[in-house]
């Protein structure tokens, strides 16, 4: 395989913010930093590696910050109304934890079935489930935030702040699911019928591929990564909200695109998009720590890489046309 | 006198020649129709005089003088307009706004008022019923040709280039197409008119030109041609080195179809595929050919009873036709049969992946496959991860049909083998289906190409408006009796 500039982009593109970082500040490479970042991009980096599948075969999902919180929000709910019966030990979070990932099949499966069983463009679906899902989760908090019971917070504080030595148990997690998920489209039939999926469904259906059903695998897929996530992120606050994962569902895309999935399908690059979402995390970690630019232009720059990532990818294409 | 006409005109498309040195003149007040097979050249032509492709070599002369147009809009404000077969109207805007679309009257302010009262005059002329303010969309496809007939007269032509605008109409509304064009043709209007109905052409038609491979083969006046001599002149031509030898089909049934029909497409379809066998279908572009093969894999719902090999068999999808040991060649090699971005080995193993493994694809294996495919079918590709989209016509054809043989079926239907492919792929191709059969498989060769469909098979059936108007096979199987049939013309040979 060859690597041109086009494919080692986006890691460039990490190296040189890295670097730059360290330049900045001292405090930048310290361990507890590091961990810091790591650590935070695990949420957007699950949904993002879900994403790519989704992508990949020509879909799109708008719903998964909404989602997210949703699933956070009957979590906690299902925790805190297992206590008086089963009591404040693992029991109950291992509950809690199973409704989030299986509420993310649900949630999935409902998506994918919109798209493909309905046959409704995924944009339209998504952005329909999105309100529904936030709505949903206002509604239930009552316009407030729903907490999970301090002692059950306690208990499940260390999934998200403990780990192996300084290495937190969300980076574990999502170092495993990056790993899996680039061998998955790498290597494995799902992955070589995804893309051929995106990059034209009429050729995967001449060919007996059964369209329908691994277009909706990737949104169950991402369901699950999204209710995965949220296991991950219940224990850093303890809470849910109606603010709870806003935007999420444009950073995951936008790490996607930046990291060389063509947003039209047919081509899949989960190490790629990894990179994407430590590139979007670095941004805010450096703004925040140097004082060159104020942390509130954030979203600009973040804008202008988005903006330049898919530039470099047209850019490419022309060349290979010629 | 001549308005607009070709003169040695020649066109290839990389490095197929579809044009020879073709001559064509249009006279004022003239309708002058170009007949020949699909493939003969016909839209090649139109599409020249439309503006719409450049010629190769030769010139087009209007008035006399050589012109070059940019583009069809370019060839249309100097009163060429061109009636397409594919309608080139804008679904959501209404009859109005695309009768007048692009020369819409009035200035800042659209004026709905002249467009629709000028509409309305020109709908009528045609004698039909059509709401100026519907939305094309709610129209059925013969009002959808009217008003694209309606939108070429508001254009005030010089020449009207017309391709089978009768196809999809009724007879009430054949009837003031020919009644419009009769008035055309005293205002000096310059019409040429392709059509596949011989009949419609004897009783239009000034002047007639047929076009084979190409060339021009005969040009003749009102009356001097019957519609069998312009059958004749259409088809005939010895071609018997092309093909390789026929082989000796077996006895045994190997396919059985009885009463298959495709809803609104194929209806009640009979046949049986011996062993051994290359049976063609030939039949009009839209007689049903590629829905009947379709419907037989599980790519369209269909009905009826097939058997394979004496054991009755139920197809709901292509994976249930490849488990009874039927795979399929599509006509659509760029848009059903590859994938254009994707290298060769991805594309030769797609439809056949689960051998390769789940979690782990046994790339090695792929690799191995795809050696002994360009070997076995003369793949010829300067590196195997390039883009398929990348390989010439004729490779892509083989890589095809590698593909489609890796499940190691018994019984194979292709769809237009040779279609946009050079005359030495096309012999190589002829060869591998003739070996196939050798090899006690079985084949259905759909083609539009007479010639291909005669050369190789050893029985045709042919199709005519979704049914099987009849079979032919032996000395019977000649390009005469198949146009007949397919064209419906009842003649004494038929």
């Amino acid at each position: 395989m060859k690597l041109d500039l086009h494919t080692l982009g986006p890691l460039v593109a990490l190296v040189a913010l890295v670097i730059l970082g360290a330049v900045l500040n001292s405090a930048f490479l310290a361990p507890a930093n590091i961990t810091n970042v790591l650590a935070r991009s695990a949420f957007i980096g699950l949904i993002a590696v879900g994403m790519t599948f989704v992508i990949t075969a020509g879909g799109l999902d708008l719903s998964v910050g909404s989602m997210a919180a949703f699933l956070a929000g009957i979590a906690i709910i299902a925790m805190n109304a297992a206590l008086p019966g089963l009591g404040s030990n693992w029991g109950t979070i291992l509950l809690g934890m199973g409704v989030a990932v299986l509420g993310g099949i649900a949630a999935g499966y409902l998506n994918g079935a919109l798209v493909t069983k309905a046959r409704i463009e995924p944009f339209i679906v998504t952005l329909g489930t999105m309100g529904i899902f936030r709505s949903l989760v206002t509604w239930l908090a009552d316009g407030g935030t729903l907490s999970l019971d301090y002692g059950l917070r306690t208990l499940y504080r260390p999934v998200y702040y403990g780990g192996i030595g300084w290495i937190t148990w969300p980076i574990i997690v999502f170092a495993i699911v990056a790993v899996l998920g680039e061998w998955t489209m790498r290597h494995s039939r799902f992955g070589r019928h995804v893309e051929a999926i995106g990059s034209n469904d009429r050729v995967a259906r001449y060919s007996a591929i059964d369209v329908n059903r691994m277009r909706l695998l990737t949104y169950v897929l991402l369901g699950v990564l999204v209710g995965l996530a949220v296991v991950l992120y219940v224990p850093r606050l303890g809470s849910a909200s109606g603010s709870t994962g806003v935007l999420w569902e444009l950073e995951a895309i936008a790490a996607v695109i930046i990291g060389g999935t063509a947003l039209k399908g047919g081509r899949g690059r989960v190490w790629g998009t990894v990179v994407g979402v430590l590139i979007l995390s670095l941004i805010d970690n450096i703004l925040n720590l140097a004082d060159l630019v104020s942390p509130y232009l954030n979203g600009a720059i973040q804008g202008v890489i988005i903006v330049l990532a898919v530039v470099l990818q047209r850019e490419k294409r022309t060349v290979e046309e010629r | 006198m001549t308005v607009l006409a070709l003169d040695n005109v020649s066109k290839r498309f990389g490095p197929i020649k579809v044009l020879h040195g073709v001559d064509l003149a249009l006279e004022p007040g003239e309708v002058h129709a170009l007949i020949g097979e699909n493939g003969a050249g016909k839209s090649t032509i139109m599409k020249i005089l439309g503006g719409f492709l450049d010629p190769t070599s030769g010139q087009v002369l209007l008035d006399g003088q050589p012109v070059r147009f940019a583009s069809g809009p370019e060839a249309e404000a100097q009163g060429i307009v061109v009636i397409h077969q594919e309608f080139n109207l804008a679904p959501d805007l209404t009859v109005a706004a695309n009768v007048f679309l692009g020369r819409e009257p009035g200035g800042w302010r659209l004026d709905h008022a002249a467009m629709r009262d000028a509409t309305a005059a020109l709908l009528k002329r045609l004698d039909t019923r059509i709401d100026p303010d519907a939305r094309i969309r709610d129209l059925s496809v013969p009002d959808r040709q009217m008003v694209e007939i309606a939108k070429a007269l508001s254009r005030k032509a010089r020449v009207l280039i017309m391709d089978e605008p009768s196809a999809v109409l009724t007879h009430r509304e054949v009837g003031s197409l020919y009644q419009q064009i009769d008035r055309l043709r005293a205002e000096g209007v310059a019409i040429l008119y392709c059509s596949h109905r011989l009949e419609e052409v004897a009783h239009l038609a000034d002047r007639i030109t047929v076009l084979r491979d190409g060339r021009v083969v005969r040009q003749a006046l009102r009356g001097e041609l019957t519609e069998d001599g312009m059958a004749t002149a259409m088809v005939g031509r010895e071609l018997q080195d092309f093909y390789p030898p026929k082989g000796q089909p077996g006895d045994a049934p190997a396919l059985e179809v009885r009463g298959l029909s495709v809803p609104g497409r194929v209806r009640d379809v009979s046949f049986t595929l011996r062993r051994g066998e290359v049976l063609g279908i030939a039949g009009l572009v839209g007689s049903g050919r590629t829905e009947l093969a379709e419907g037989l894999v599980g790519l369209r719902p269909s009905q009826g009873e097939i058997r394979v090999e004496g054991r009755p068999v139920a197809i709901r999808s292509l994976r249930d036709a490849f488990a009874a040991g039927l795979a399929y060649l599509t006509e659509d090699r760029k848009e059903a049969g590859l994938l254009l971005d994707k290298g060769l080995r991805e594309n030769l193993t797609l439809a056949t992946l689960e051998r390769f493994g789940t979690w782990r694809l046994d790339t090695r294996a792929e690799d191995a496959a795809l050696d002994s495919a360009t070997r076995e079918f003369d793949i010829r590709a300067p590196r195997r991860d390039m883009p398929a989209g990348k390989l010439s016509g004729g490779n892509q054809q083989k890589l095809l049909l590698a593909k489609v043989m890796l499940p190691d079926p018994r019984i194979i239907l292709i769809d237009e083998p040779t279609r946009g492919i050079d005359v030495g792929t096309k012999r190589q191709i002829y060869a591998f289906i003739r070996k196939l059969a050798a090899e006690g498989r079985s084949l259905i060769v759909i083609s539009s190409e007479m010639t291909e469909v005669i050369g190789l098979a050893d029985r045709v059936l042919v199709m005519r408006e979704g049914r099987l108007a009849g079979e032919l096979d032996g000395e019977d199987m000649t390009e005469d009796r198949i146009v007949r049939l397919a064209m419906g013309v009842t003649g004494e040979a038929a």
